[in-house]
């Protein structure tokens, strides 16, 4: 029985009841507003299972197969919906298993909240059952760890793991909890964290920054936006999209920044990068003024540093202090929330429409369309091609699928050619490159927004690094859309090897099983399909369905992904062919 | 751009695995710390880094700004030498034999300004507060007499500048 009792703390008086520490971190998760969980039971966190098993009704929990899954799906989830993604593991084996997905969390700016068992206290150290220094190993990976060796830390630790996962630029929190604080009994309330001392995640706007800012983009002649997942951190699509339309300027995204403005705005001018559109890659090189929005100039993007942009004035906006200046010289910085920074800057933005500038890039698109882009949506060769695939979504979703993208060829075919109208719609691992996020990122995804279509387009090298977490989608009948671009060859580093390494295909032919067997096996509808002529009809059944759906497309073995910007090479050297 | 010697000054909490996250943002960039010393500062309950290490500017500028913004960090500074006040301490453990046979020894610590923490049966124990040149120049003198055991502490240092950090961490908290 949960006894109530009044505790005095200072002036306030509290109520608080009397239950175990594995207990409180239910009632903190719930009070955090939080129904969802992903994890996998062990014995260290067996007392916090043992209370899932009490408030199954108010705390859902989805045991994913392996506890990288877990973090995926918490990390789909929280991409979404904006809301912080959790997940819950045992200690040690548990515990590392989570590594990749919070260094993926950590370089994507994804909120999540990890929480671990541990041995017990008077174990620690002792090289016990199970035992790993999780918080030493996930030091690097996270935005802020803890352990808890005290059953009456639980509320405070927990209410700071989320406000410090979804303050300021989000990013992951582990929380370690030893078993014998899970046991403890105390004295436990709730507050939710309204601050920490010595951490500031709301920058005030410098309006004089925003003035030069204002300044450098009116008198701006050739000007270029390129934005970034800040913009949907931030919420700040409405008034990104108001910048545009007032100023007039072209504007390029970064993989992770794409939906946030949709795709068939007329000021929108593709993406920028490595496997990049060629207008947005090129100008760059010309443009006289770059006004980078949420991002971080991450190498992918820059290219070589020491020809990006040289003649142009770089205007950042960003929350994050340590990203200003770290790649690249900035001539005005505006540290802030998105929003709060466009707001601050739209009044003093003069009206403008670009039009001569605006030409230039629908001139080069033109080129870019006609090498590269027509053949790949548009082939007419025998084999498919990933592109005419996505280009199929696209119509048959009409825009508006959430797409989830693993990390390869098929990820830039997807980042190039998928279309979106809203935002908060492509999820894919972008800064760490994770093999494997898609298939389990898809089930987080749907689960935080049952409403839209999720379709996950994945590799079948990706595919089969997560592959067990198709018995999640079985057992919770979780209705996602499966894509595998099948290849048969790790595909992105058979085009480097083709290009670079003079065609020596050192391990990246793959071997595959029957994909089609395998989903089957898990009761999941599947279809393969090789023939152009039964593609459309095909994704349109697919998209149609209410429950999930496996389909695997026999692609072309030796396509290469074009535009590419060789590593090391300028923006304006990308390479059509 | 050319390597240069940084002192970096961090005031932070005083909390269990936060040396970790700090040493692992010099690990990331494969920089060695030269020195390190931890203490308390001019504030209650804050601590103290100081760390040394040898670096570009660029580089030393992006550290400060990735150690800043560690959660438990309230501040991160860097400095030239020229910006600072610093020391370094070290004790010299040496045999007592020499102190009462060799005159040059009584020399050595006069000169140096050296102290005599404590005198034993069997042997005496100097210590030397100072730049790195002056405590490397009495190892030097005191080396050809037999050294048993010599520690060096990490740099210390104030900074010519005021910090701020109380006025830092009302403005904190009023956001």
């Amino acid at each position: 029985m949960e006894t109530v009792k009044e505790k005095k703390t200072g002036s306030k008086t509290k109520k608080t009841i009397k239950i175990s520490g594995a207990e409180a971190i239910i009632h903190c998760l719930l009070a955090e507003g939080v129904d969802l969980i992903y994890g996998y039971p062990g014995g260290a966190i067996m007392p916090v299972y043992d209370e899932l098993y009490k408030f199954q009704d108010k705390l859902t929990h989805i045991l994913t197969r392996h506890e990288q899954g877990a973090t995926h799906a918490a990390q789909g989830y929280a991409r979404v919906s904006g809301k912080v993604g959790v997940a819950l593991a045992t200690s040690g084996p548990g515990a590392t298993n989570l590594v990749t997905g919070l260094a993926d969390a950590q370089i994507d700016s994804t909120p999540m909240v990890c929480i671990t068992g541990q041995v017990p206290r008077h174990l620690l150290g002792t090289d016990a059952f199970q035992e790993t220094d999780i918080v030493g190993i996930s030091t690097p990976v996270t935005k802020w760890n803890y352990q808890v060796t005290r059953a009456e830390e639980i509320p405070e630790i927990l209410a700071k793991a989320f406000y410090i996962a979804r303050s300021g630029r989000p990013g992951p929190v582990l929380v370690d909890i030893t078993k014998d604080a899970q046991f403890q009994e105390f004295d436990f309330s709730y507050e939710a964290c309204v601050g920490v001392r010595s951490y500031n995640p709301f920058p005030k706007i410098d309006t004089a920054k925003v003035e030069a800012a204002a300044a450098l983009i009116n008198s701006a002649k050739k000007p270029l936006i390129v934005f970034g997942q800040g913009v949907i951190l931030g919420e700040a699509e409405a008034q990104l999209k108001a910048l545009i339309e007032k100023a007039g300027i072209p504007s390029a995204w970064t993989i992770l920044g794409v939906a946030a403005l949709n795709s068939d705005h007329p000021l929108n001018v593709g993406m920028v990068g490595m496997h990049g559109n060629y207008a947005p890659n090129v100008l760059t090189n010309e443009c006289d003024v770059l006004i980078a929005i949420g991002m971080r100039f991450d190498d992918r993007v820059t290219g070589n540093l020491d020809s990006y942009a040289k003649q142009a004035k770089i205007i950042h906006f960003d929350i994050d202090p340590a990203e200003i200046n770290k790649n690249v010289q900035t001539d005005v910085a505006v540290l802030g929330n998105a929003k709060d920074s466009l707001e601050a800057l739209l009044p003093f933005i003069k009206e403008n429409e670009h039009k001569a500038w605006h030409t230039v890039f629908k001139e080069m698109y033109q080129v870019e369309f006609d090498t590269v882009i027509e053949k790949d949506i548009r082939p007419t060769k025998e084999r498919l091609t990933m592109g005419e695939v996505i280009e199929q979504v696209n119509l048959a979703s009409k825009n508006s699928a959430v797409i989830v993208s693993d990390v390869g060829q098929h990820q830039m075919i997807a980042c190039r050619y998928a279309k979106f109208n809203q935002t908060k719609s492509n999820i894919t691992s972008g800064g760490l490159g994770t093999m494997g996020f898609a298939l389990p990122a898809a089930i987080g995804a749907k689960m935080g927004a049952m409403d839209r279509e999720v379709v996950a387009i994945i590799g079948d090298g990706g595919y089969q690094m997560t592959i067990q977490e198709l018995g999640v989608i079985f057992q919770h009948k979780v209705p996602v859309k499966i894509i595998v671009l099948n290849n048969d060859h790790l595909g992105m580093v058979r085009q480097w090897q083709e290009l670079f390494f003079e065609k020596r295909y050192a391990s990246t032919v793959m071997v595959n099983p029957d994909f089609v067997k395998i989903a089957e096996g898990y009761h999941i509808k599947s279809k393969r399909v090789s023939e152009r002529s039964e593609l459309k009809s095909t994704i349109e059944e697919m998209l149609a369905s209410k429950e999930p759906y496996f389909l695997e497309v026999k692609v072309e073995q030796e396509d290469n992904v074009f535009p590419m910007i060789p590593s090391g090479a300028s923006v304006s050297d990308v390479r059509l062919k | 751009m050319k390597n240069n010697w940084y002192t970096i000054s961090v005031y932070s909490e005083n909390n269990v695995g936060l040396l970790n996250r700090i040493s692992g943002i010099f690990l990331k960039r494969h920089i060695n710390i030269e020195a390190l010393n931890v203490s308390k500062s001019e504030i209650n309950s804050v601590s103290k880094f100081t760390i040394v290490v040898h670096t570009t500017e660029q580089w030393v500028i992006n550290i400060v700004g990735q150690i800043e913004k560690q959660i438990e960090v309230i501040k991160a500074f860097y400095h030239n030498d020229d910006d600072i006040i610093y020391q370094e301490s070290a004790l010299f453990k040496i045999k007592s034999d020499l102190l009462f046979d060799e005159r040059e020894i009584q020399n050595i610590i006069k000169e140096n300004n050296s102290q005599i923490v404590t005198v034993a049966r069997d042997f005496f124990v100097l210590s030397k507060s100072g730049k790195r040149e002056e405590i490397n120049k009495m190892h030097e003198q005191l080396e050809p007499y037999g050294i048993m055991q010599f520690v060096r502490s990490g740099r210390i240092a104030v900074s010519k500048a005021e910090m701020r950090i109380s006025s830092l961490l009302e403005e904190f908290q009023h956001n």
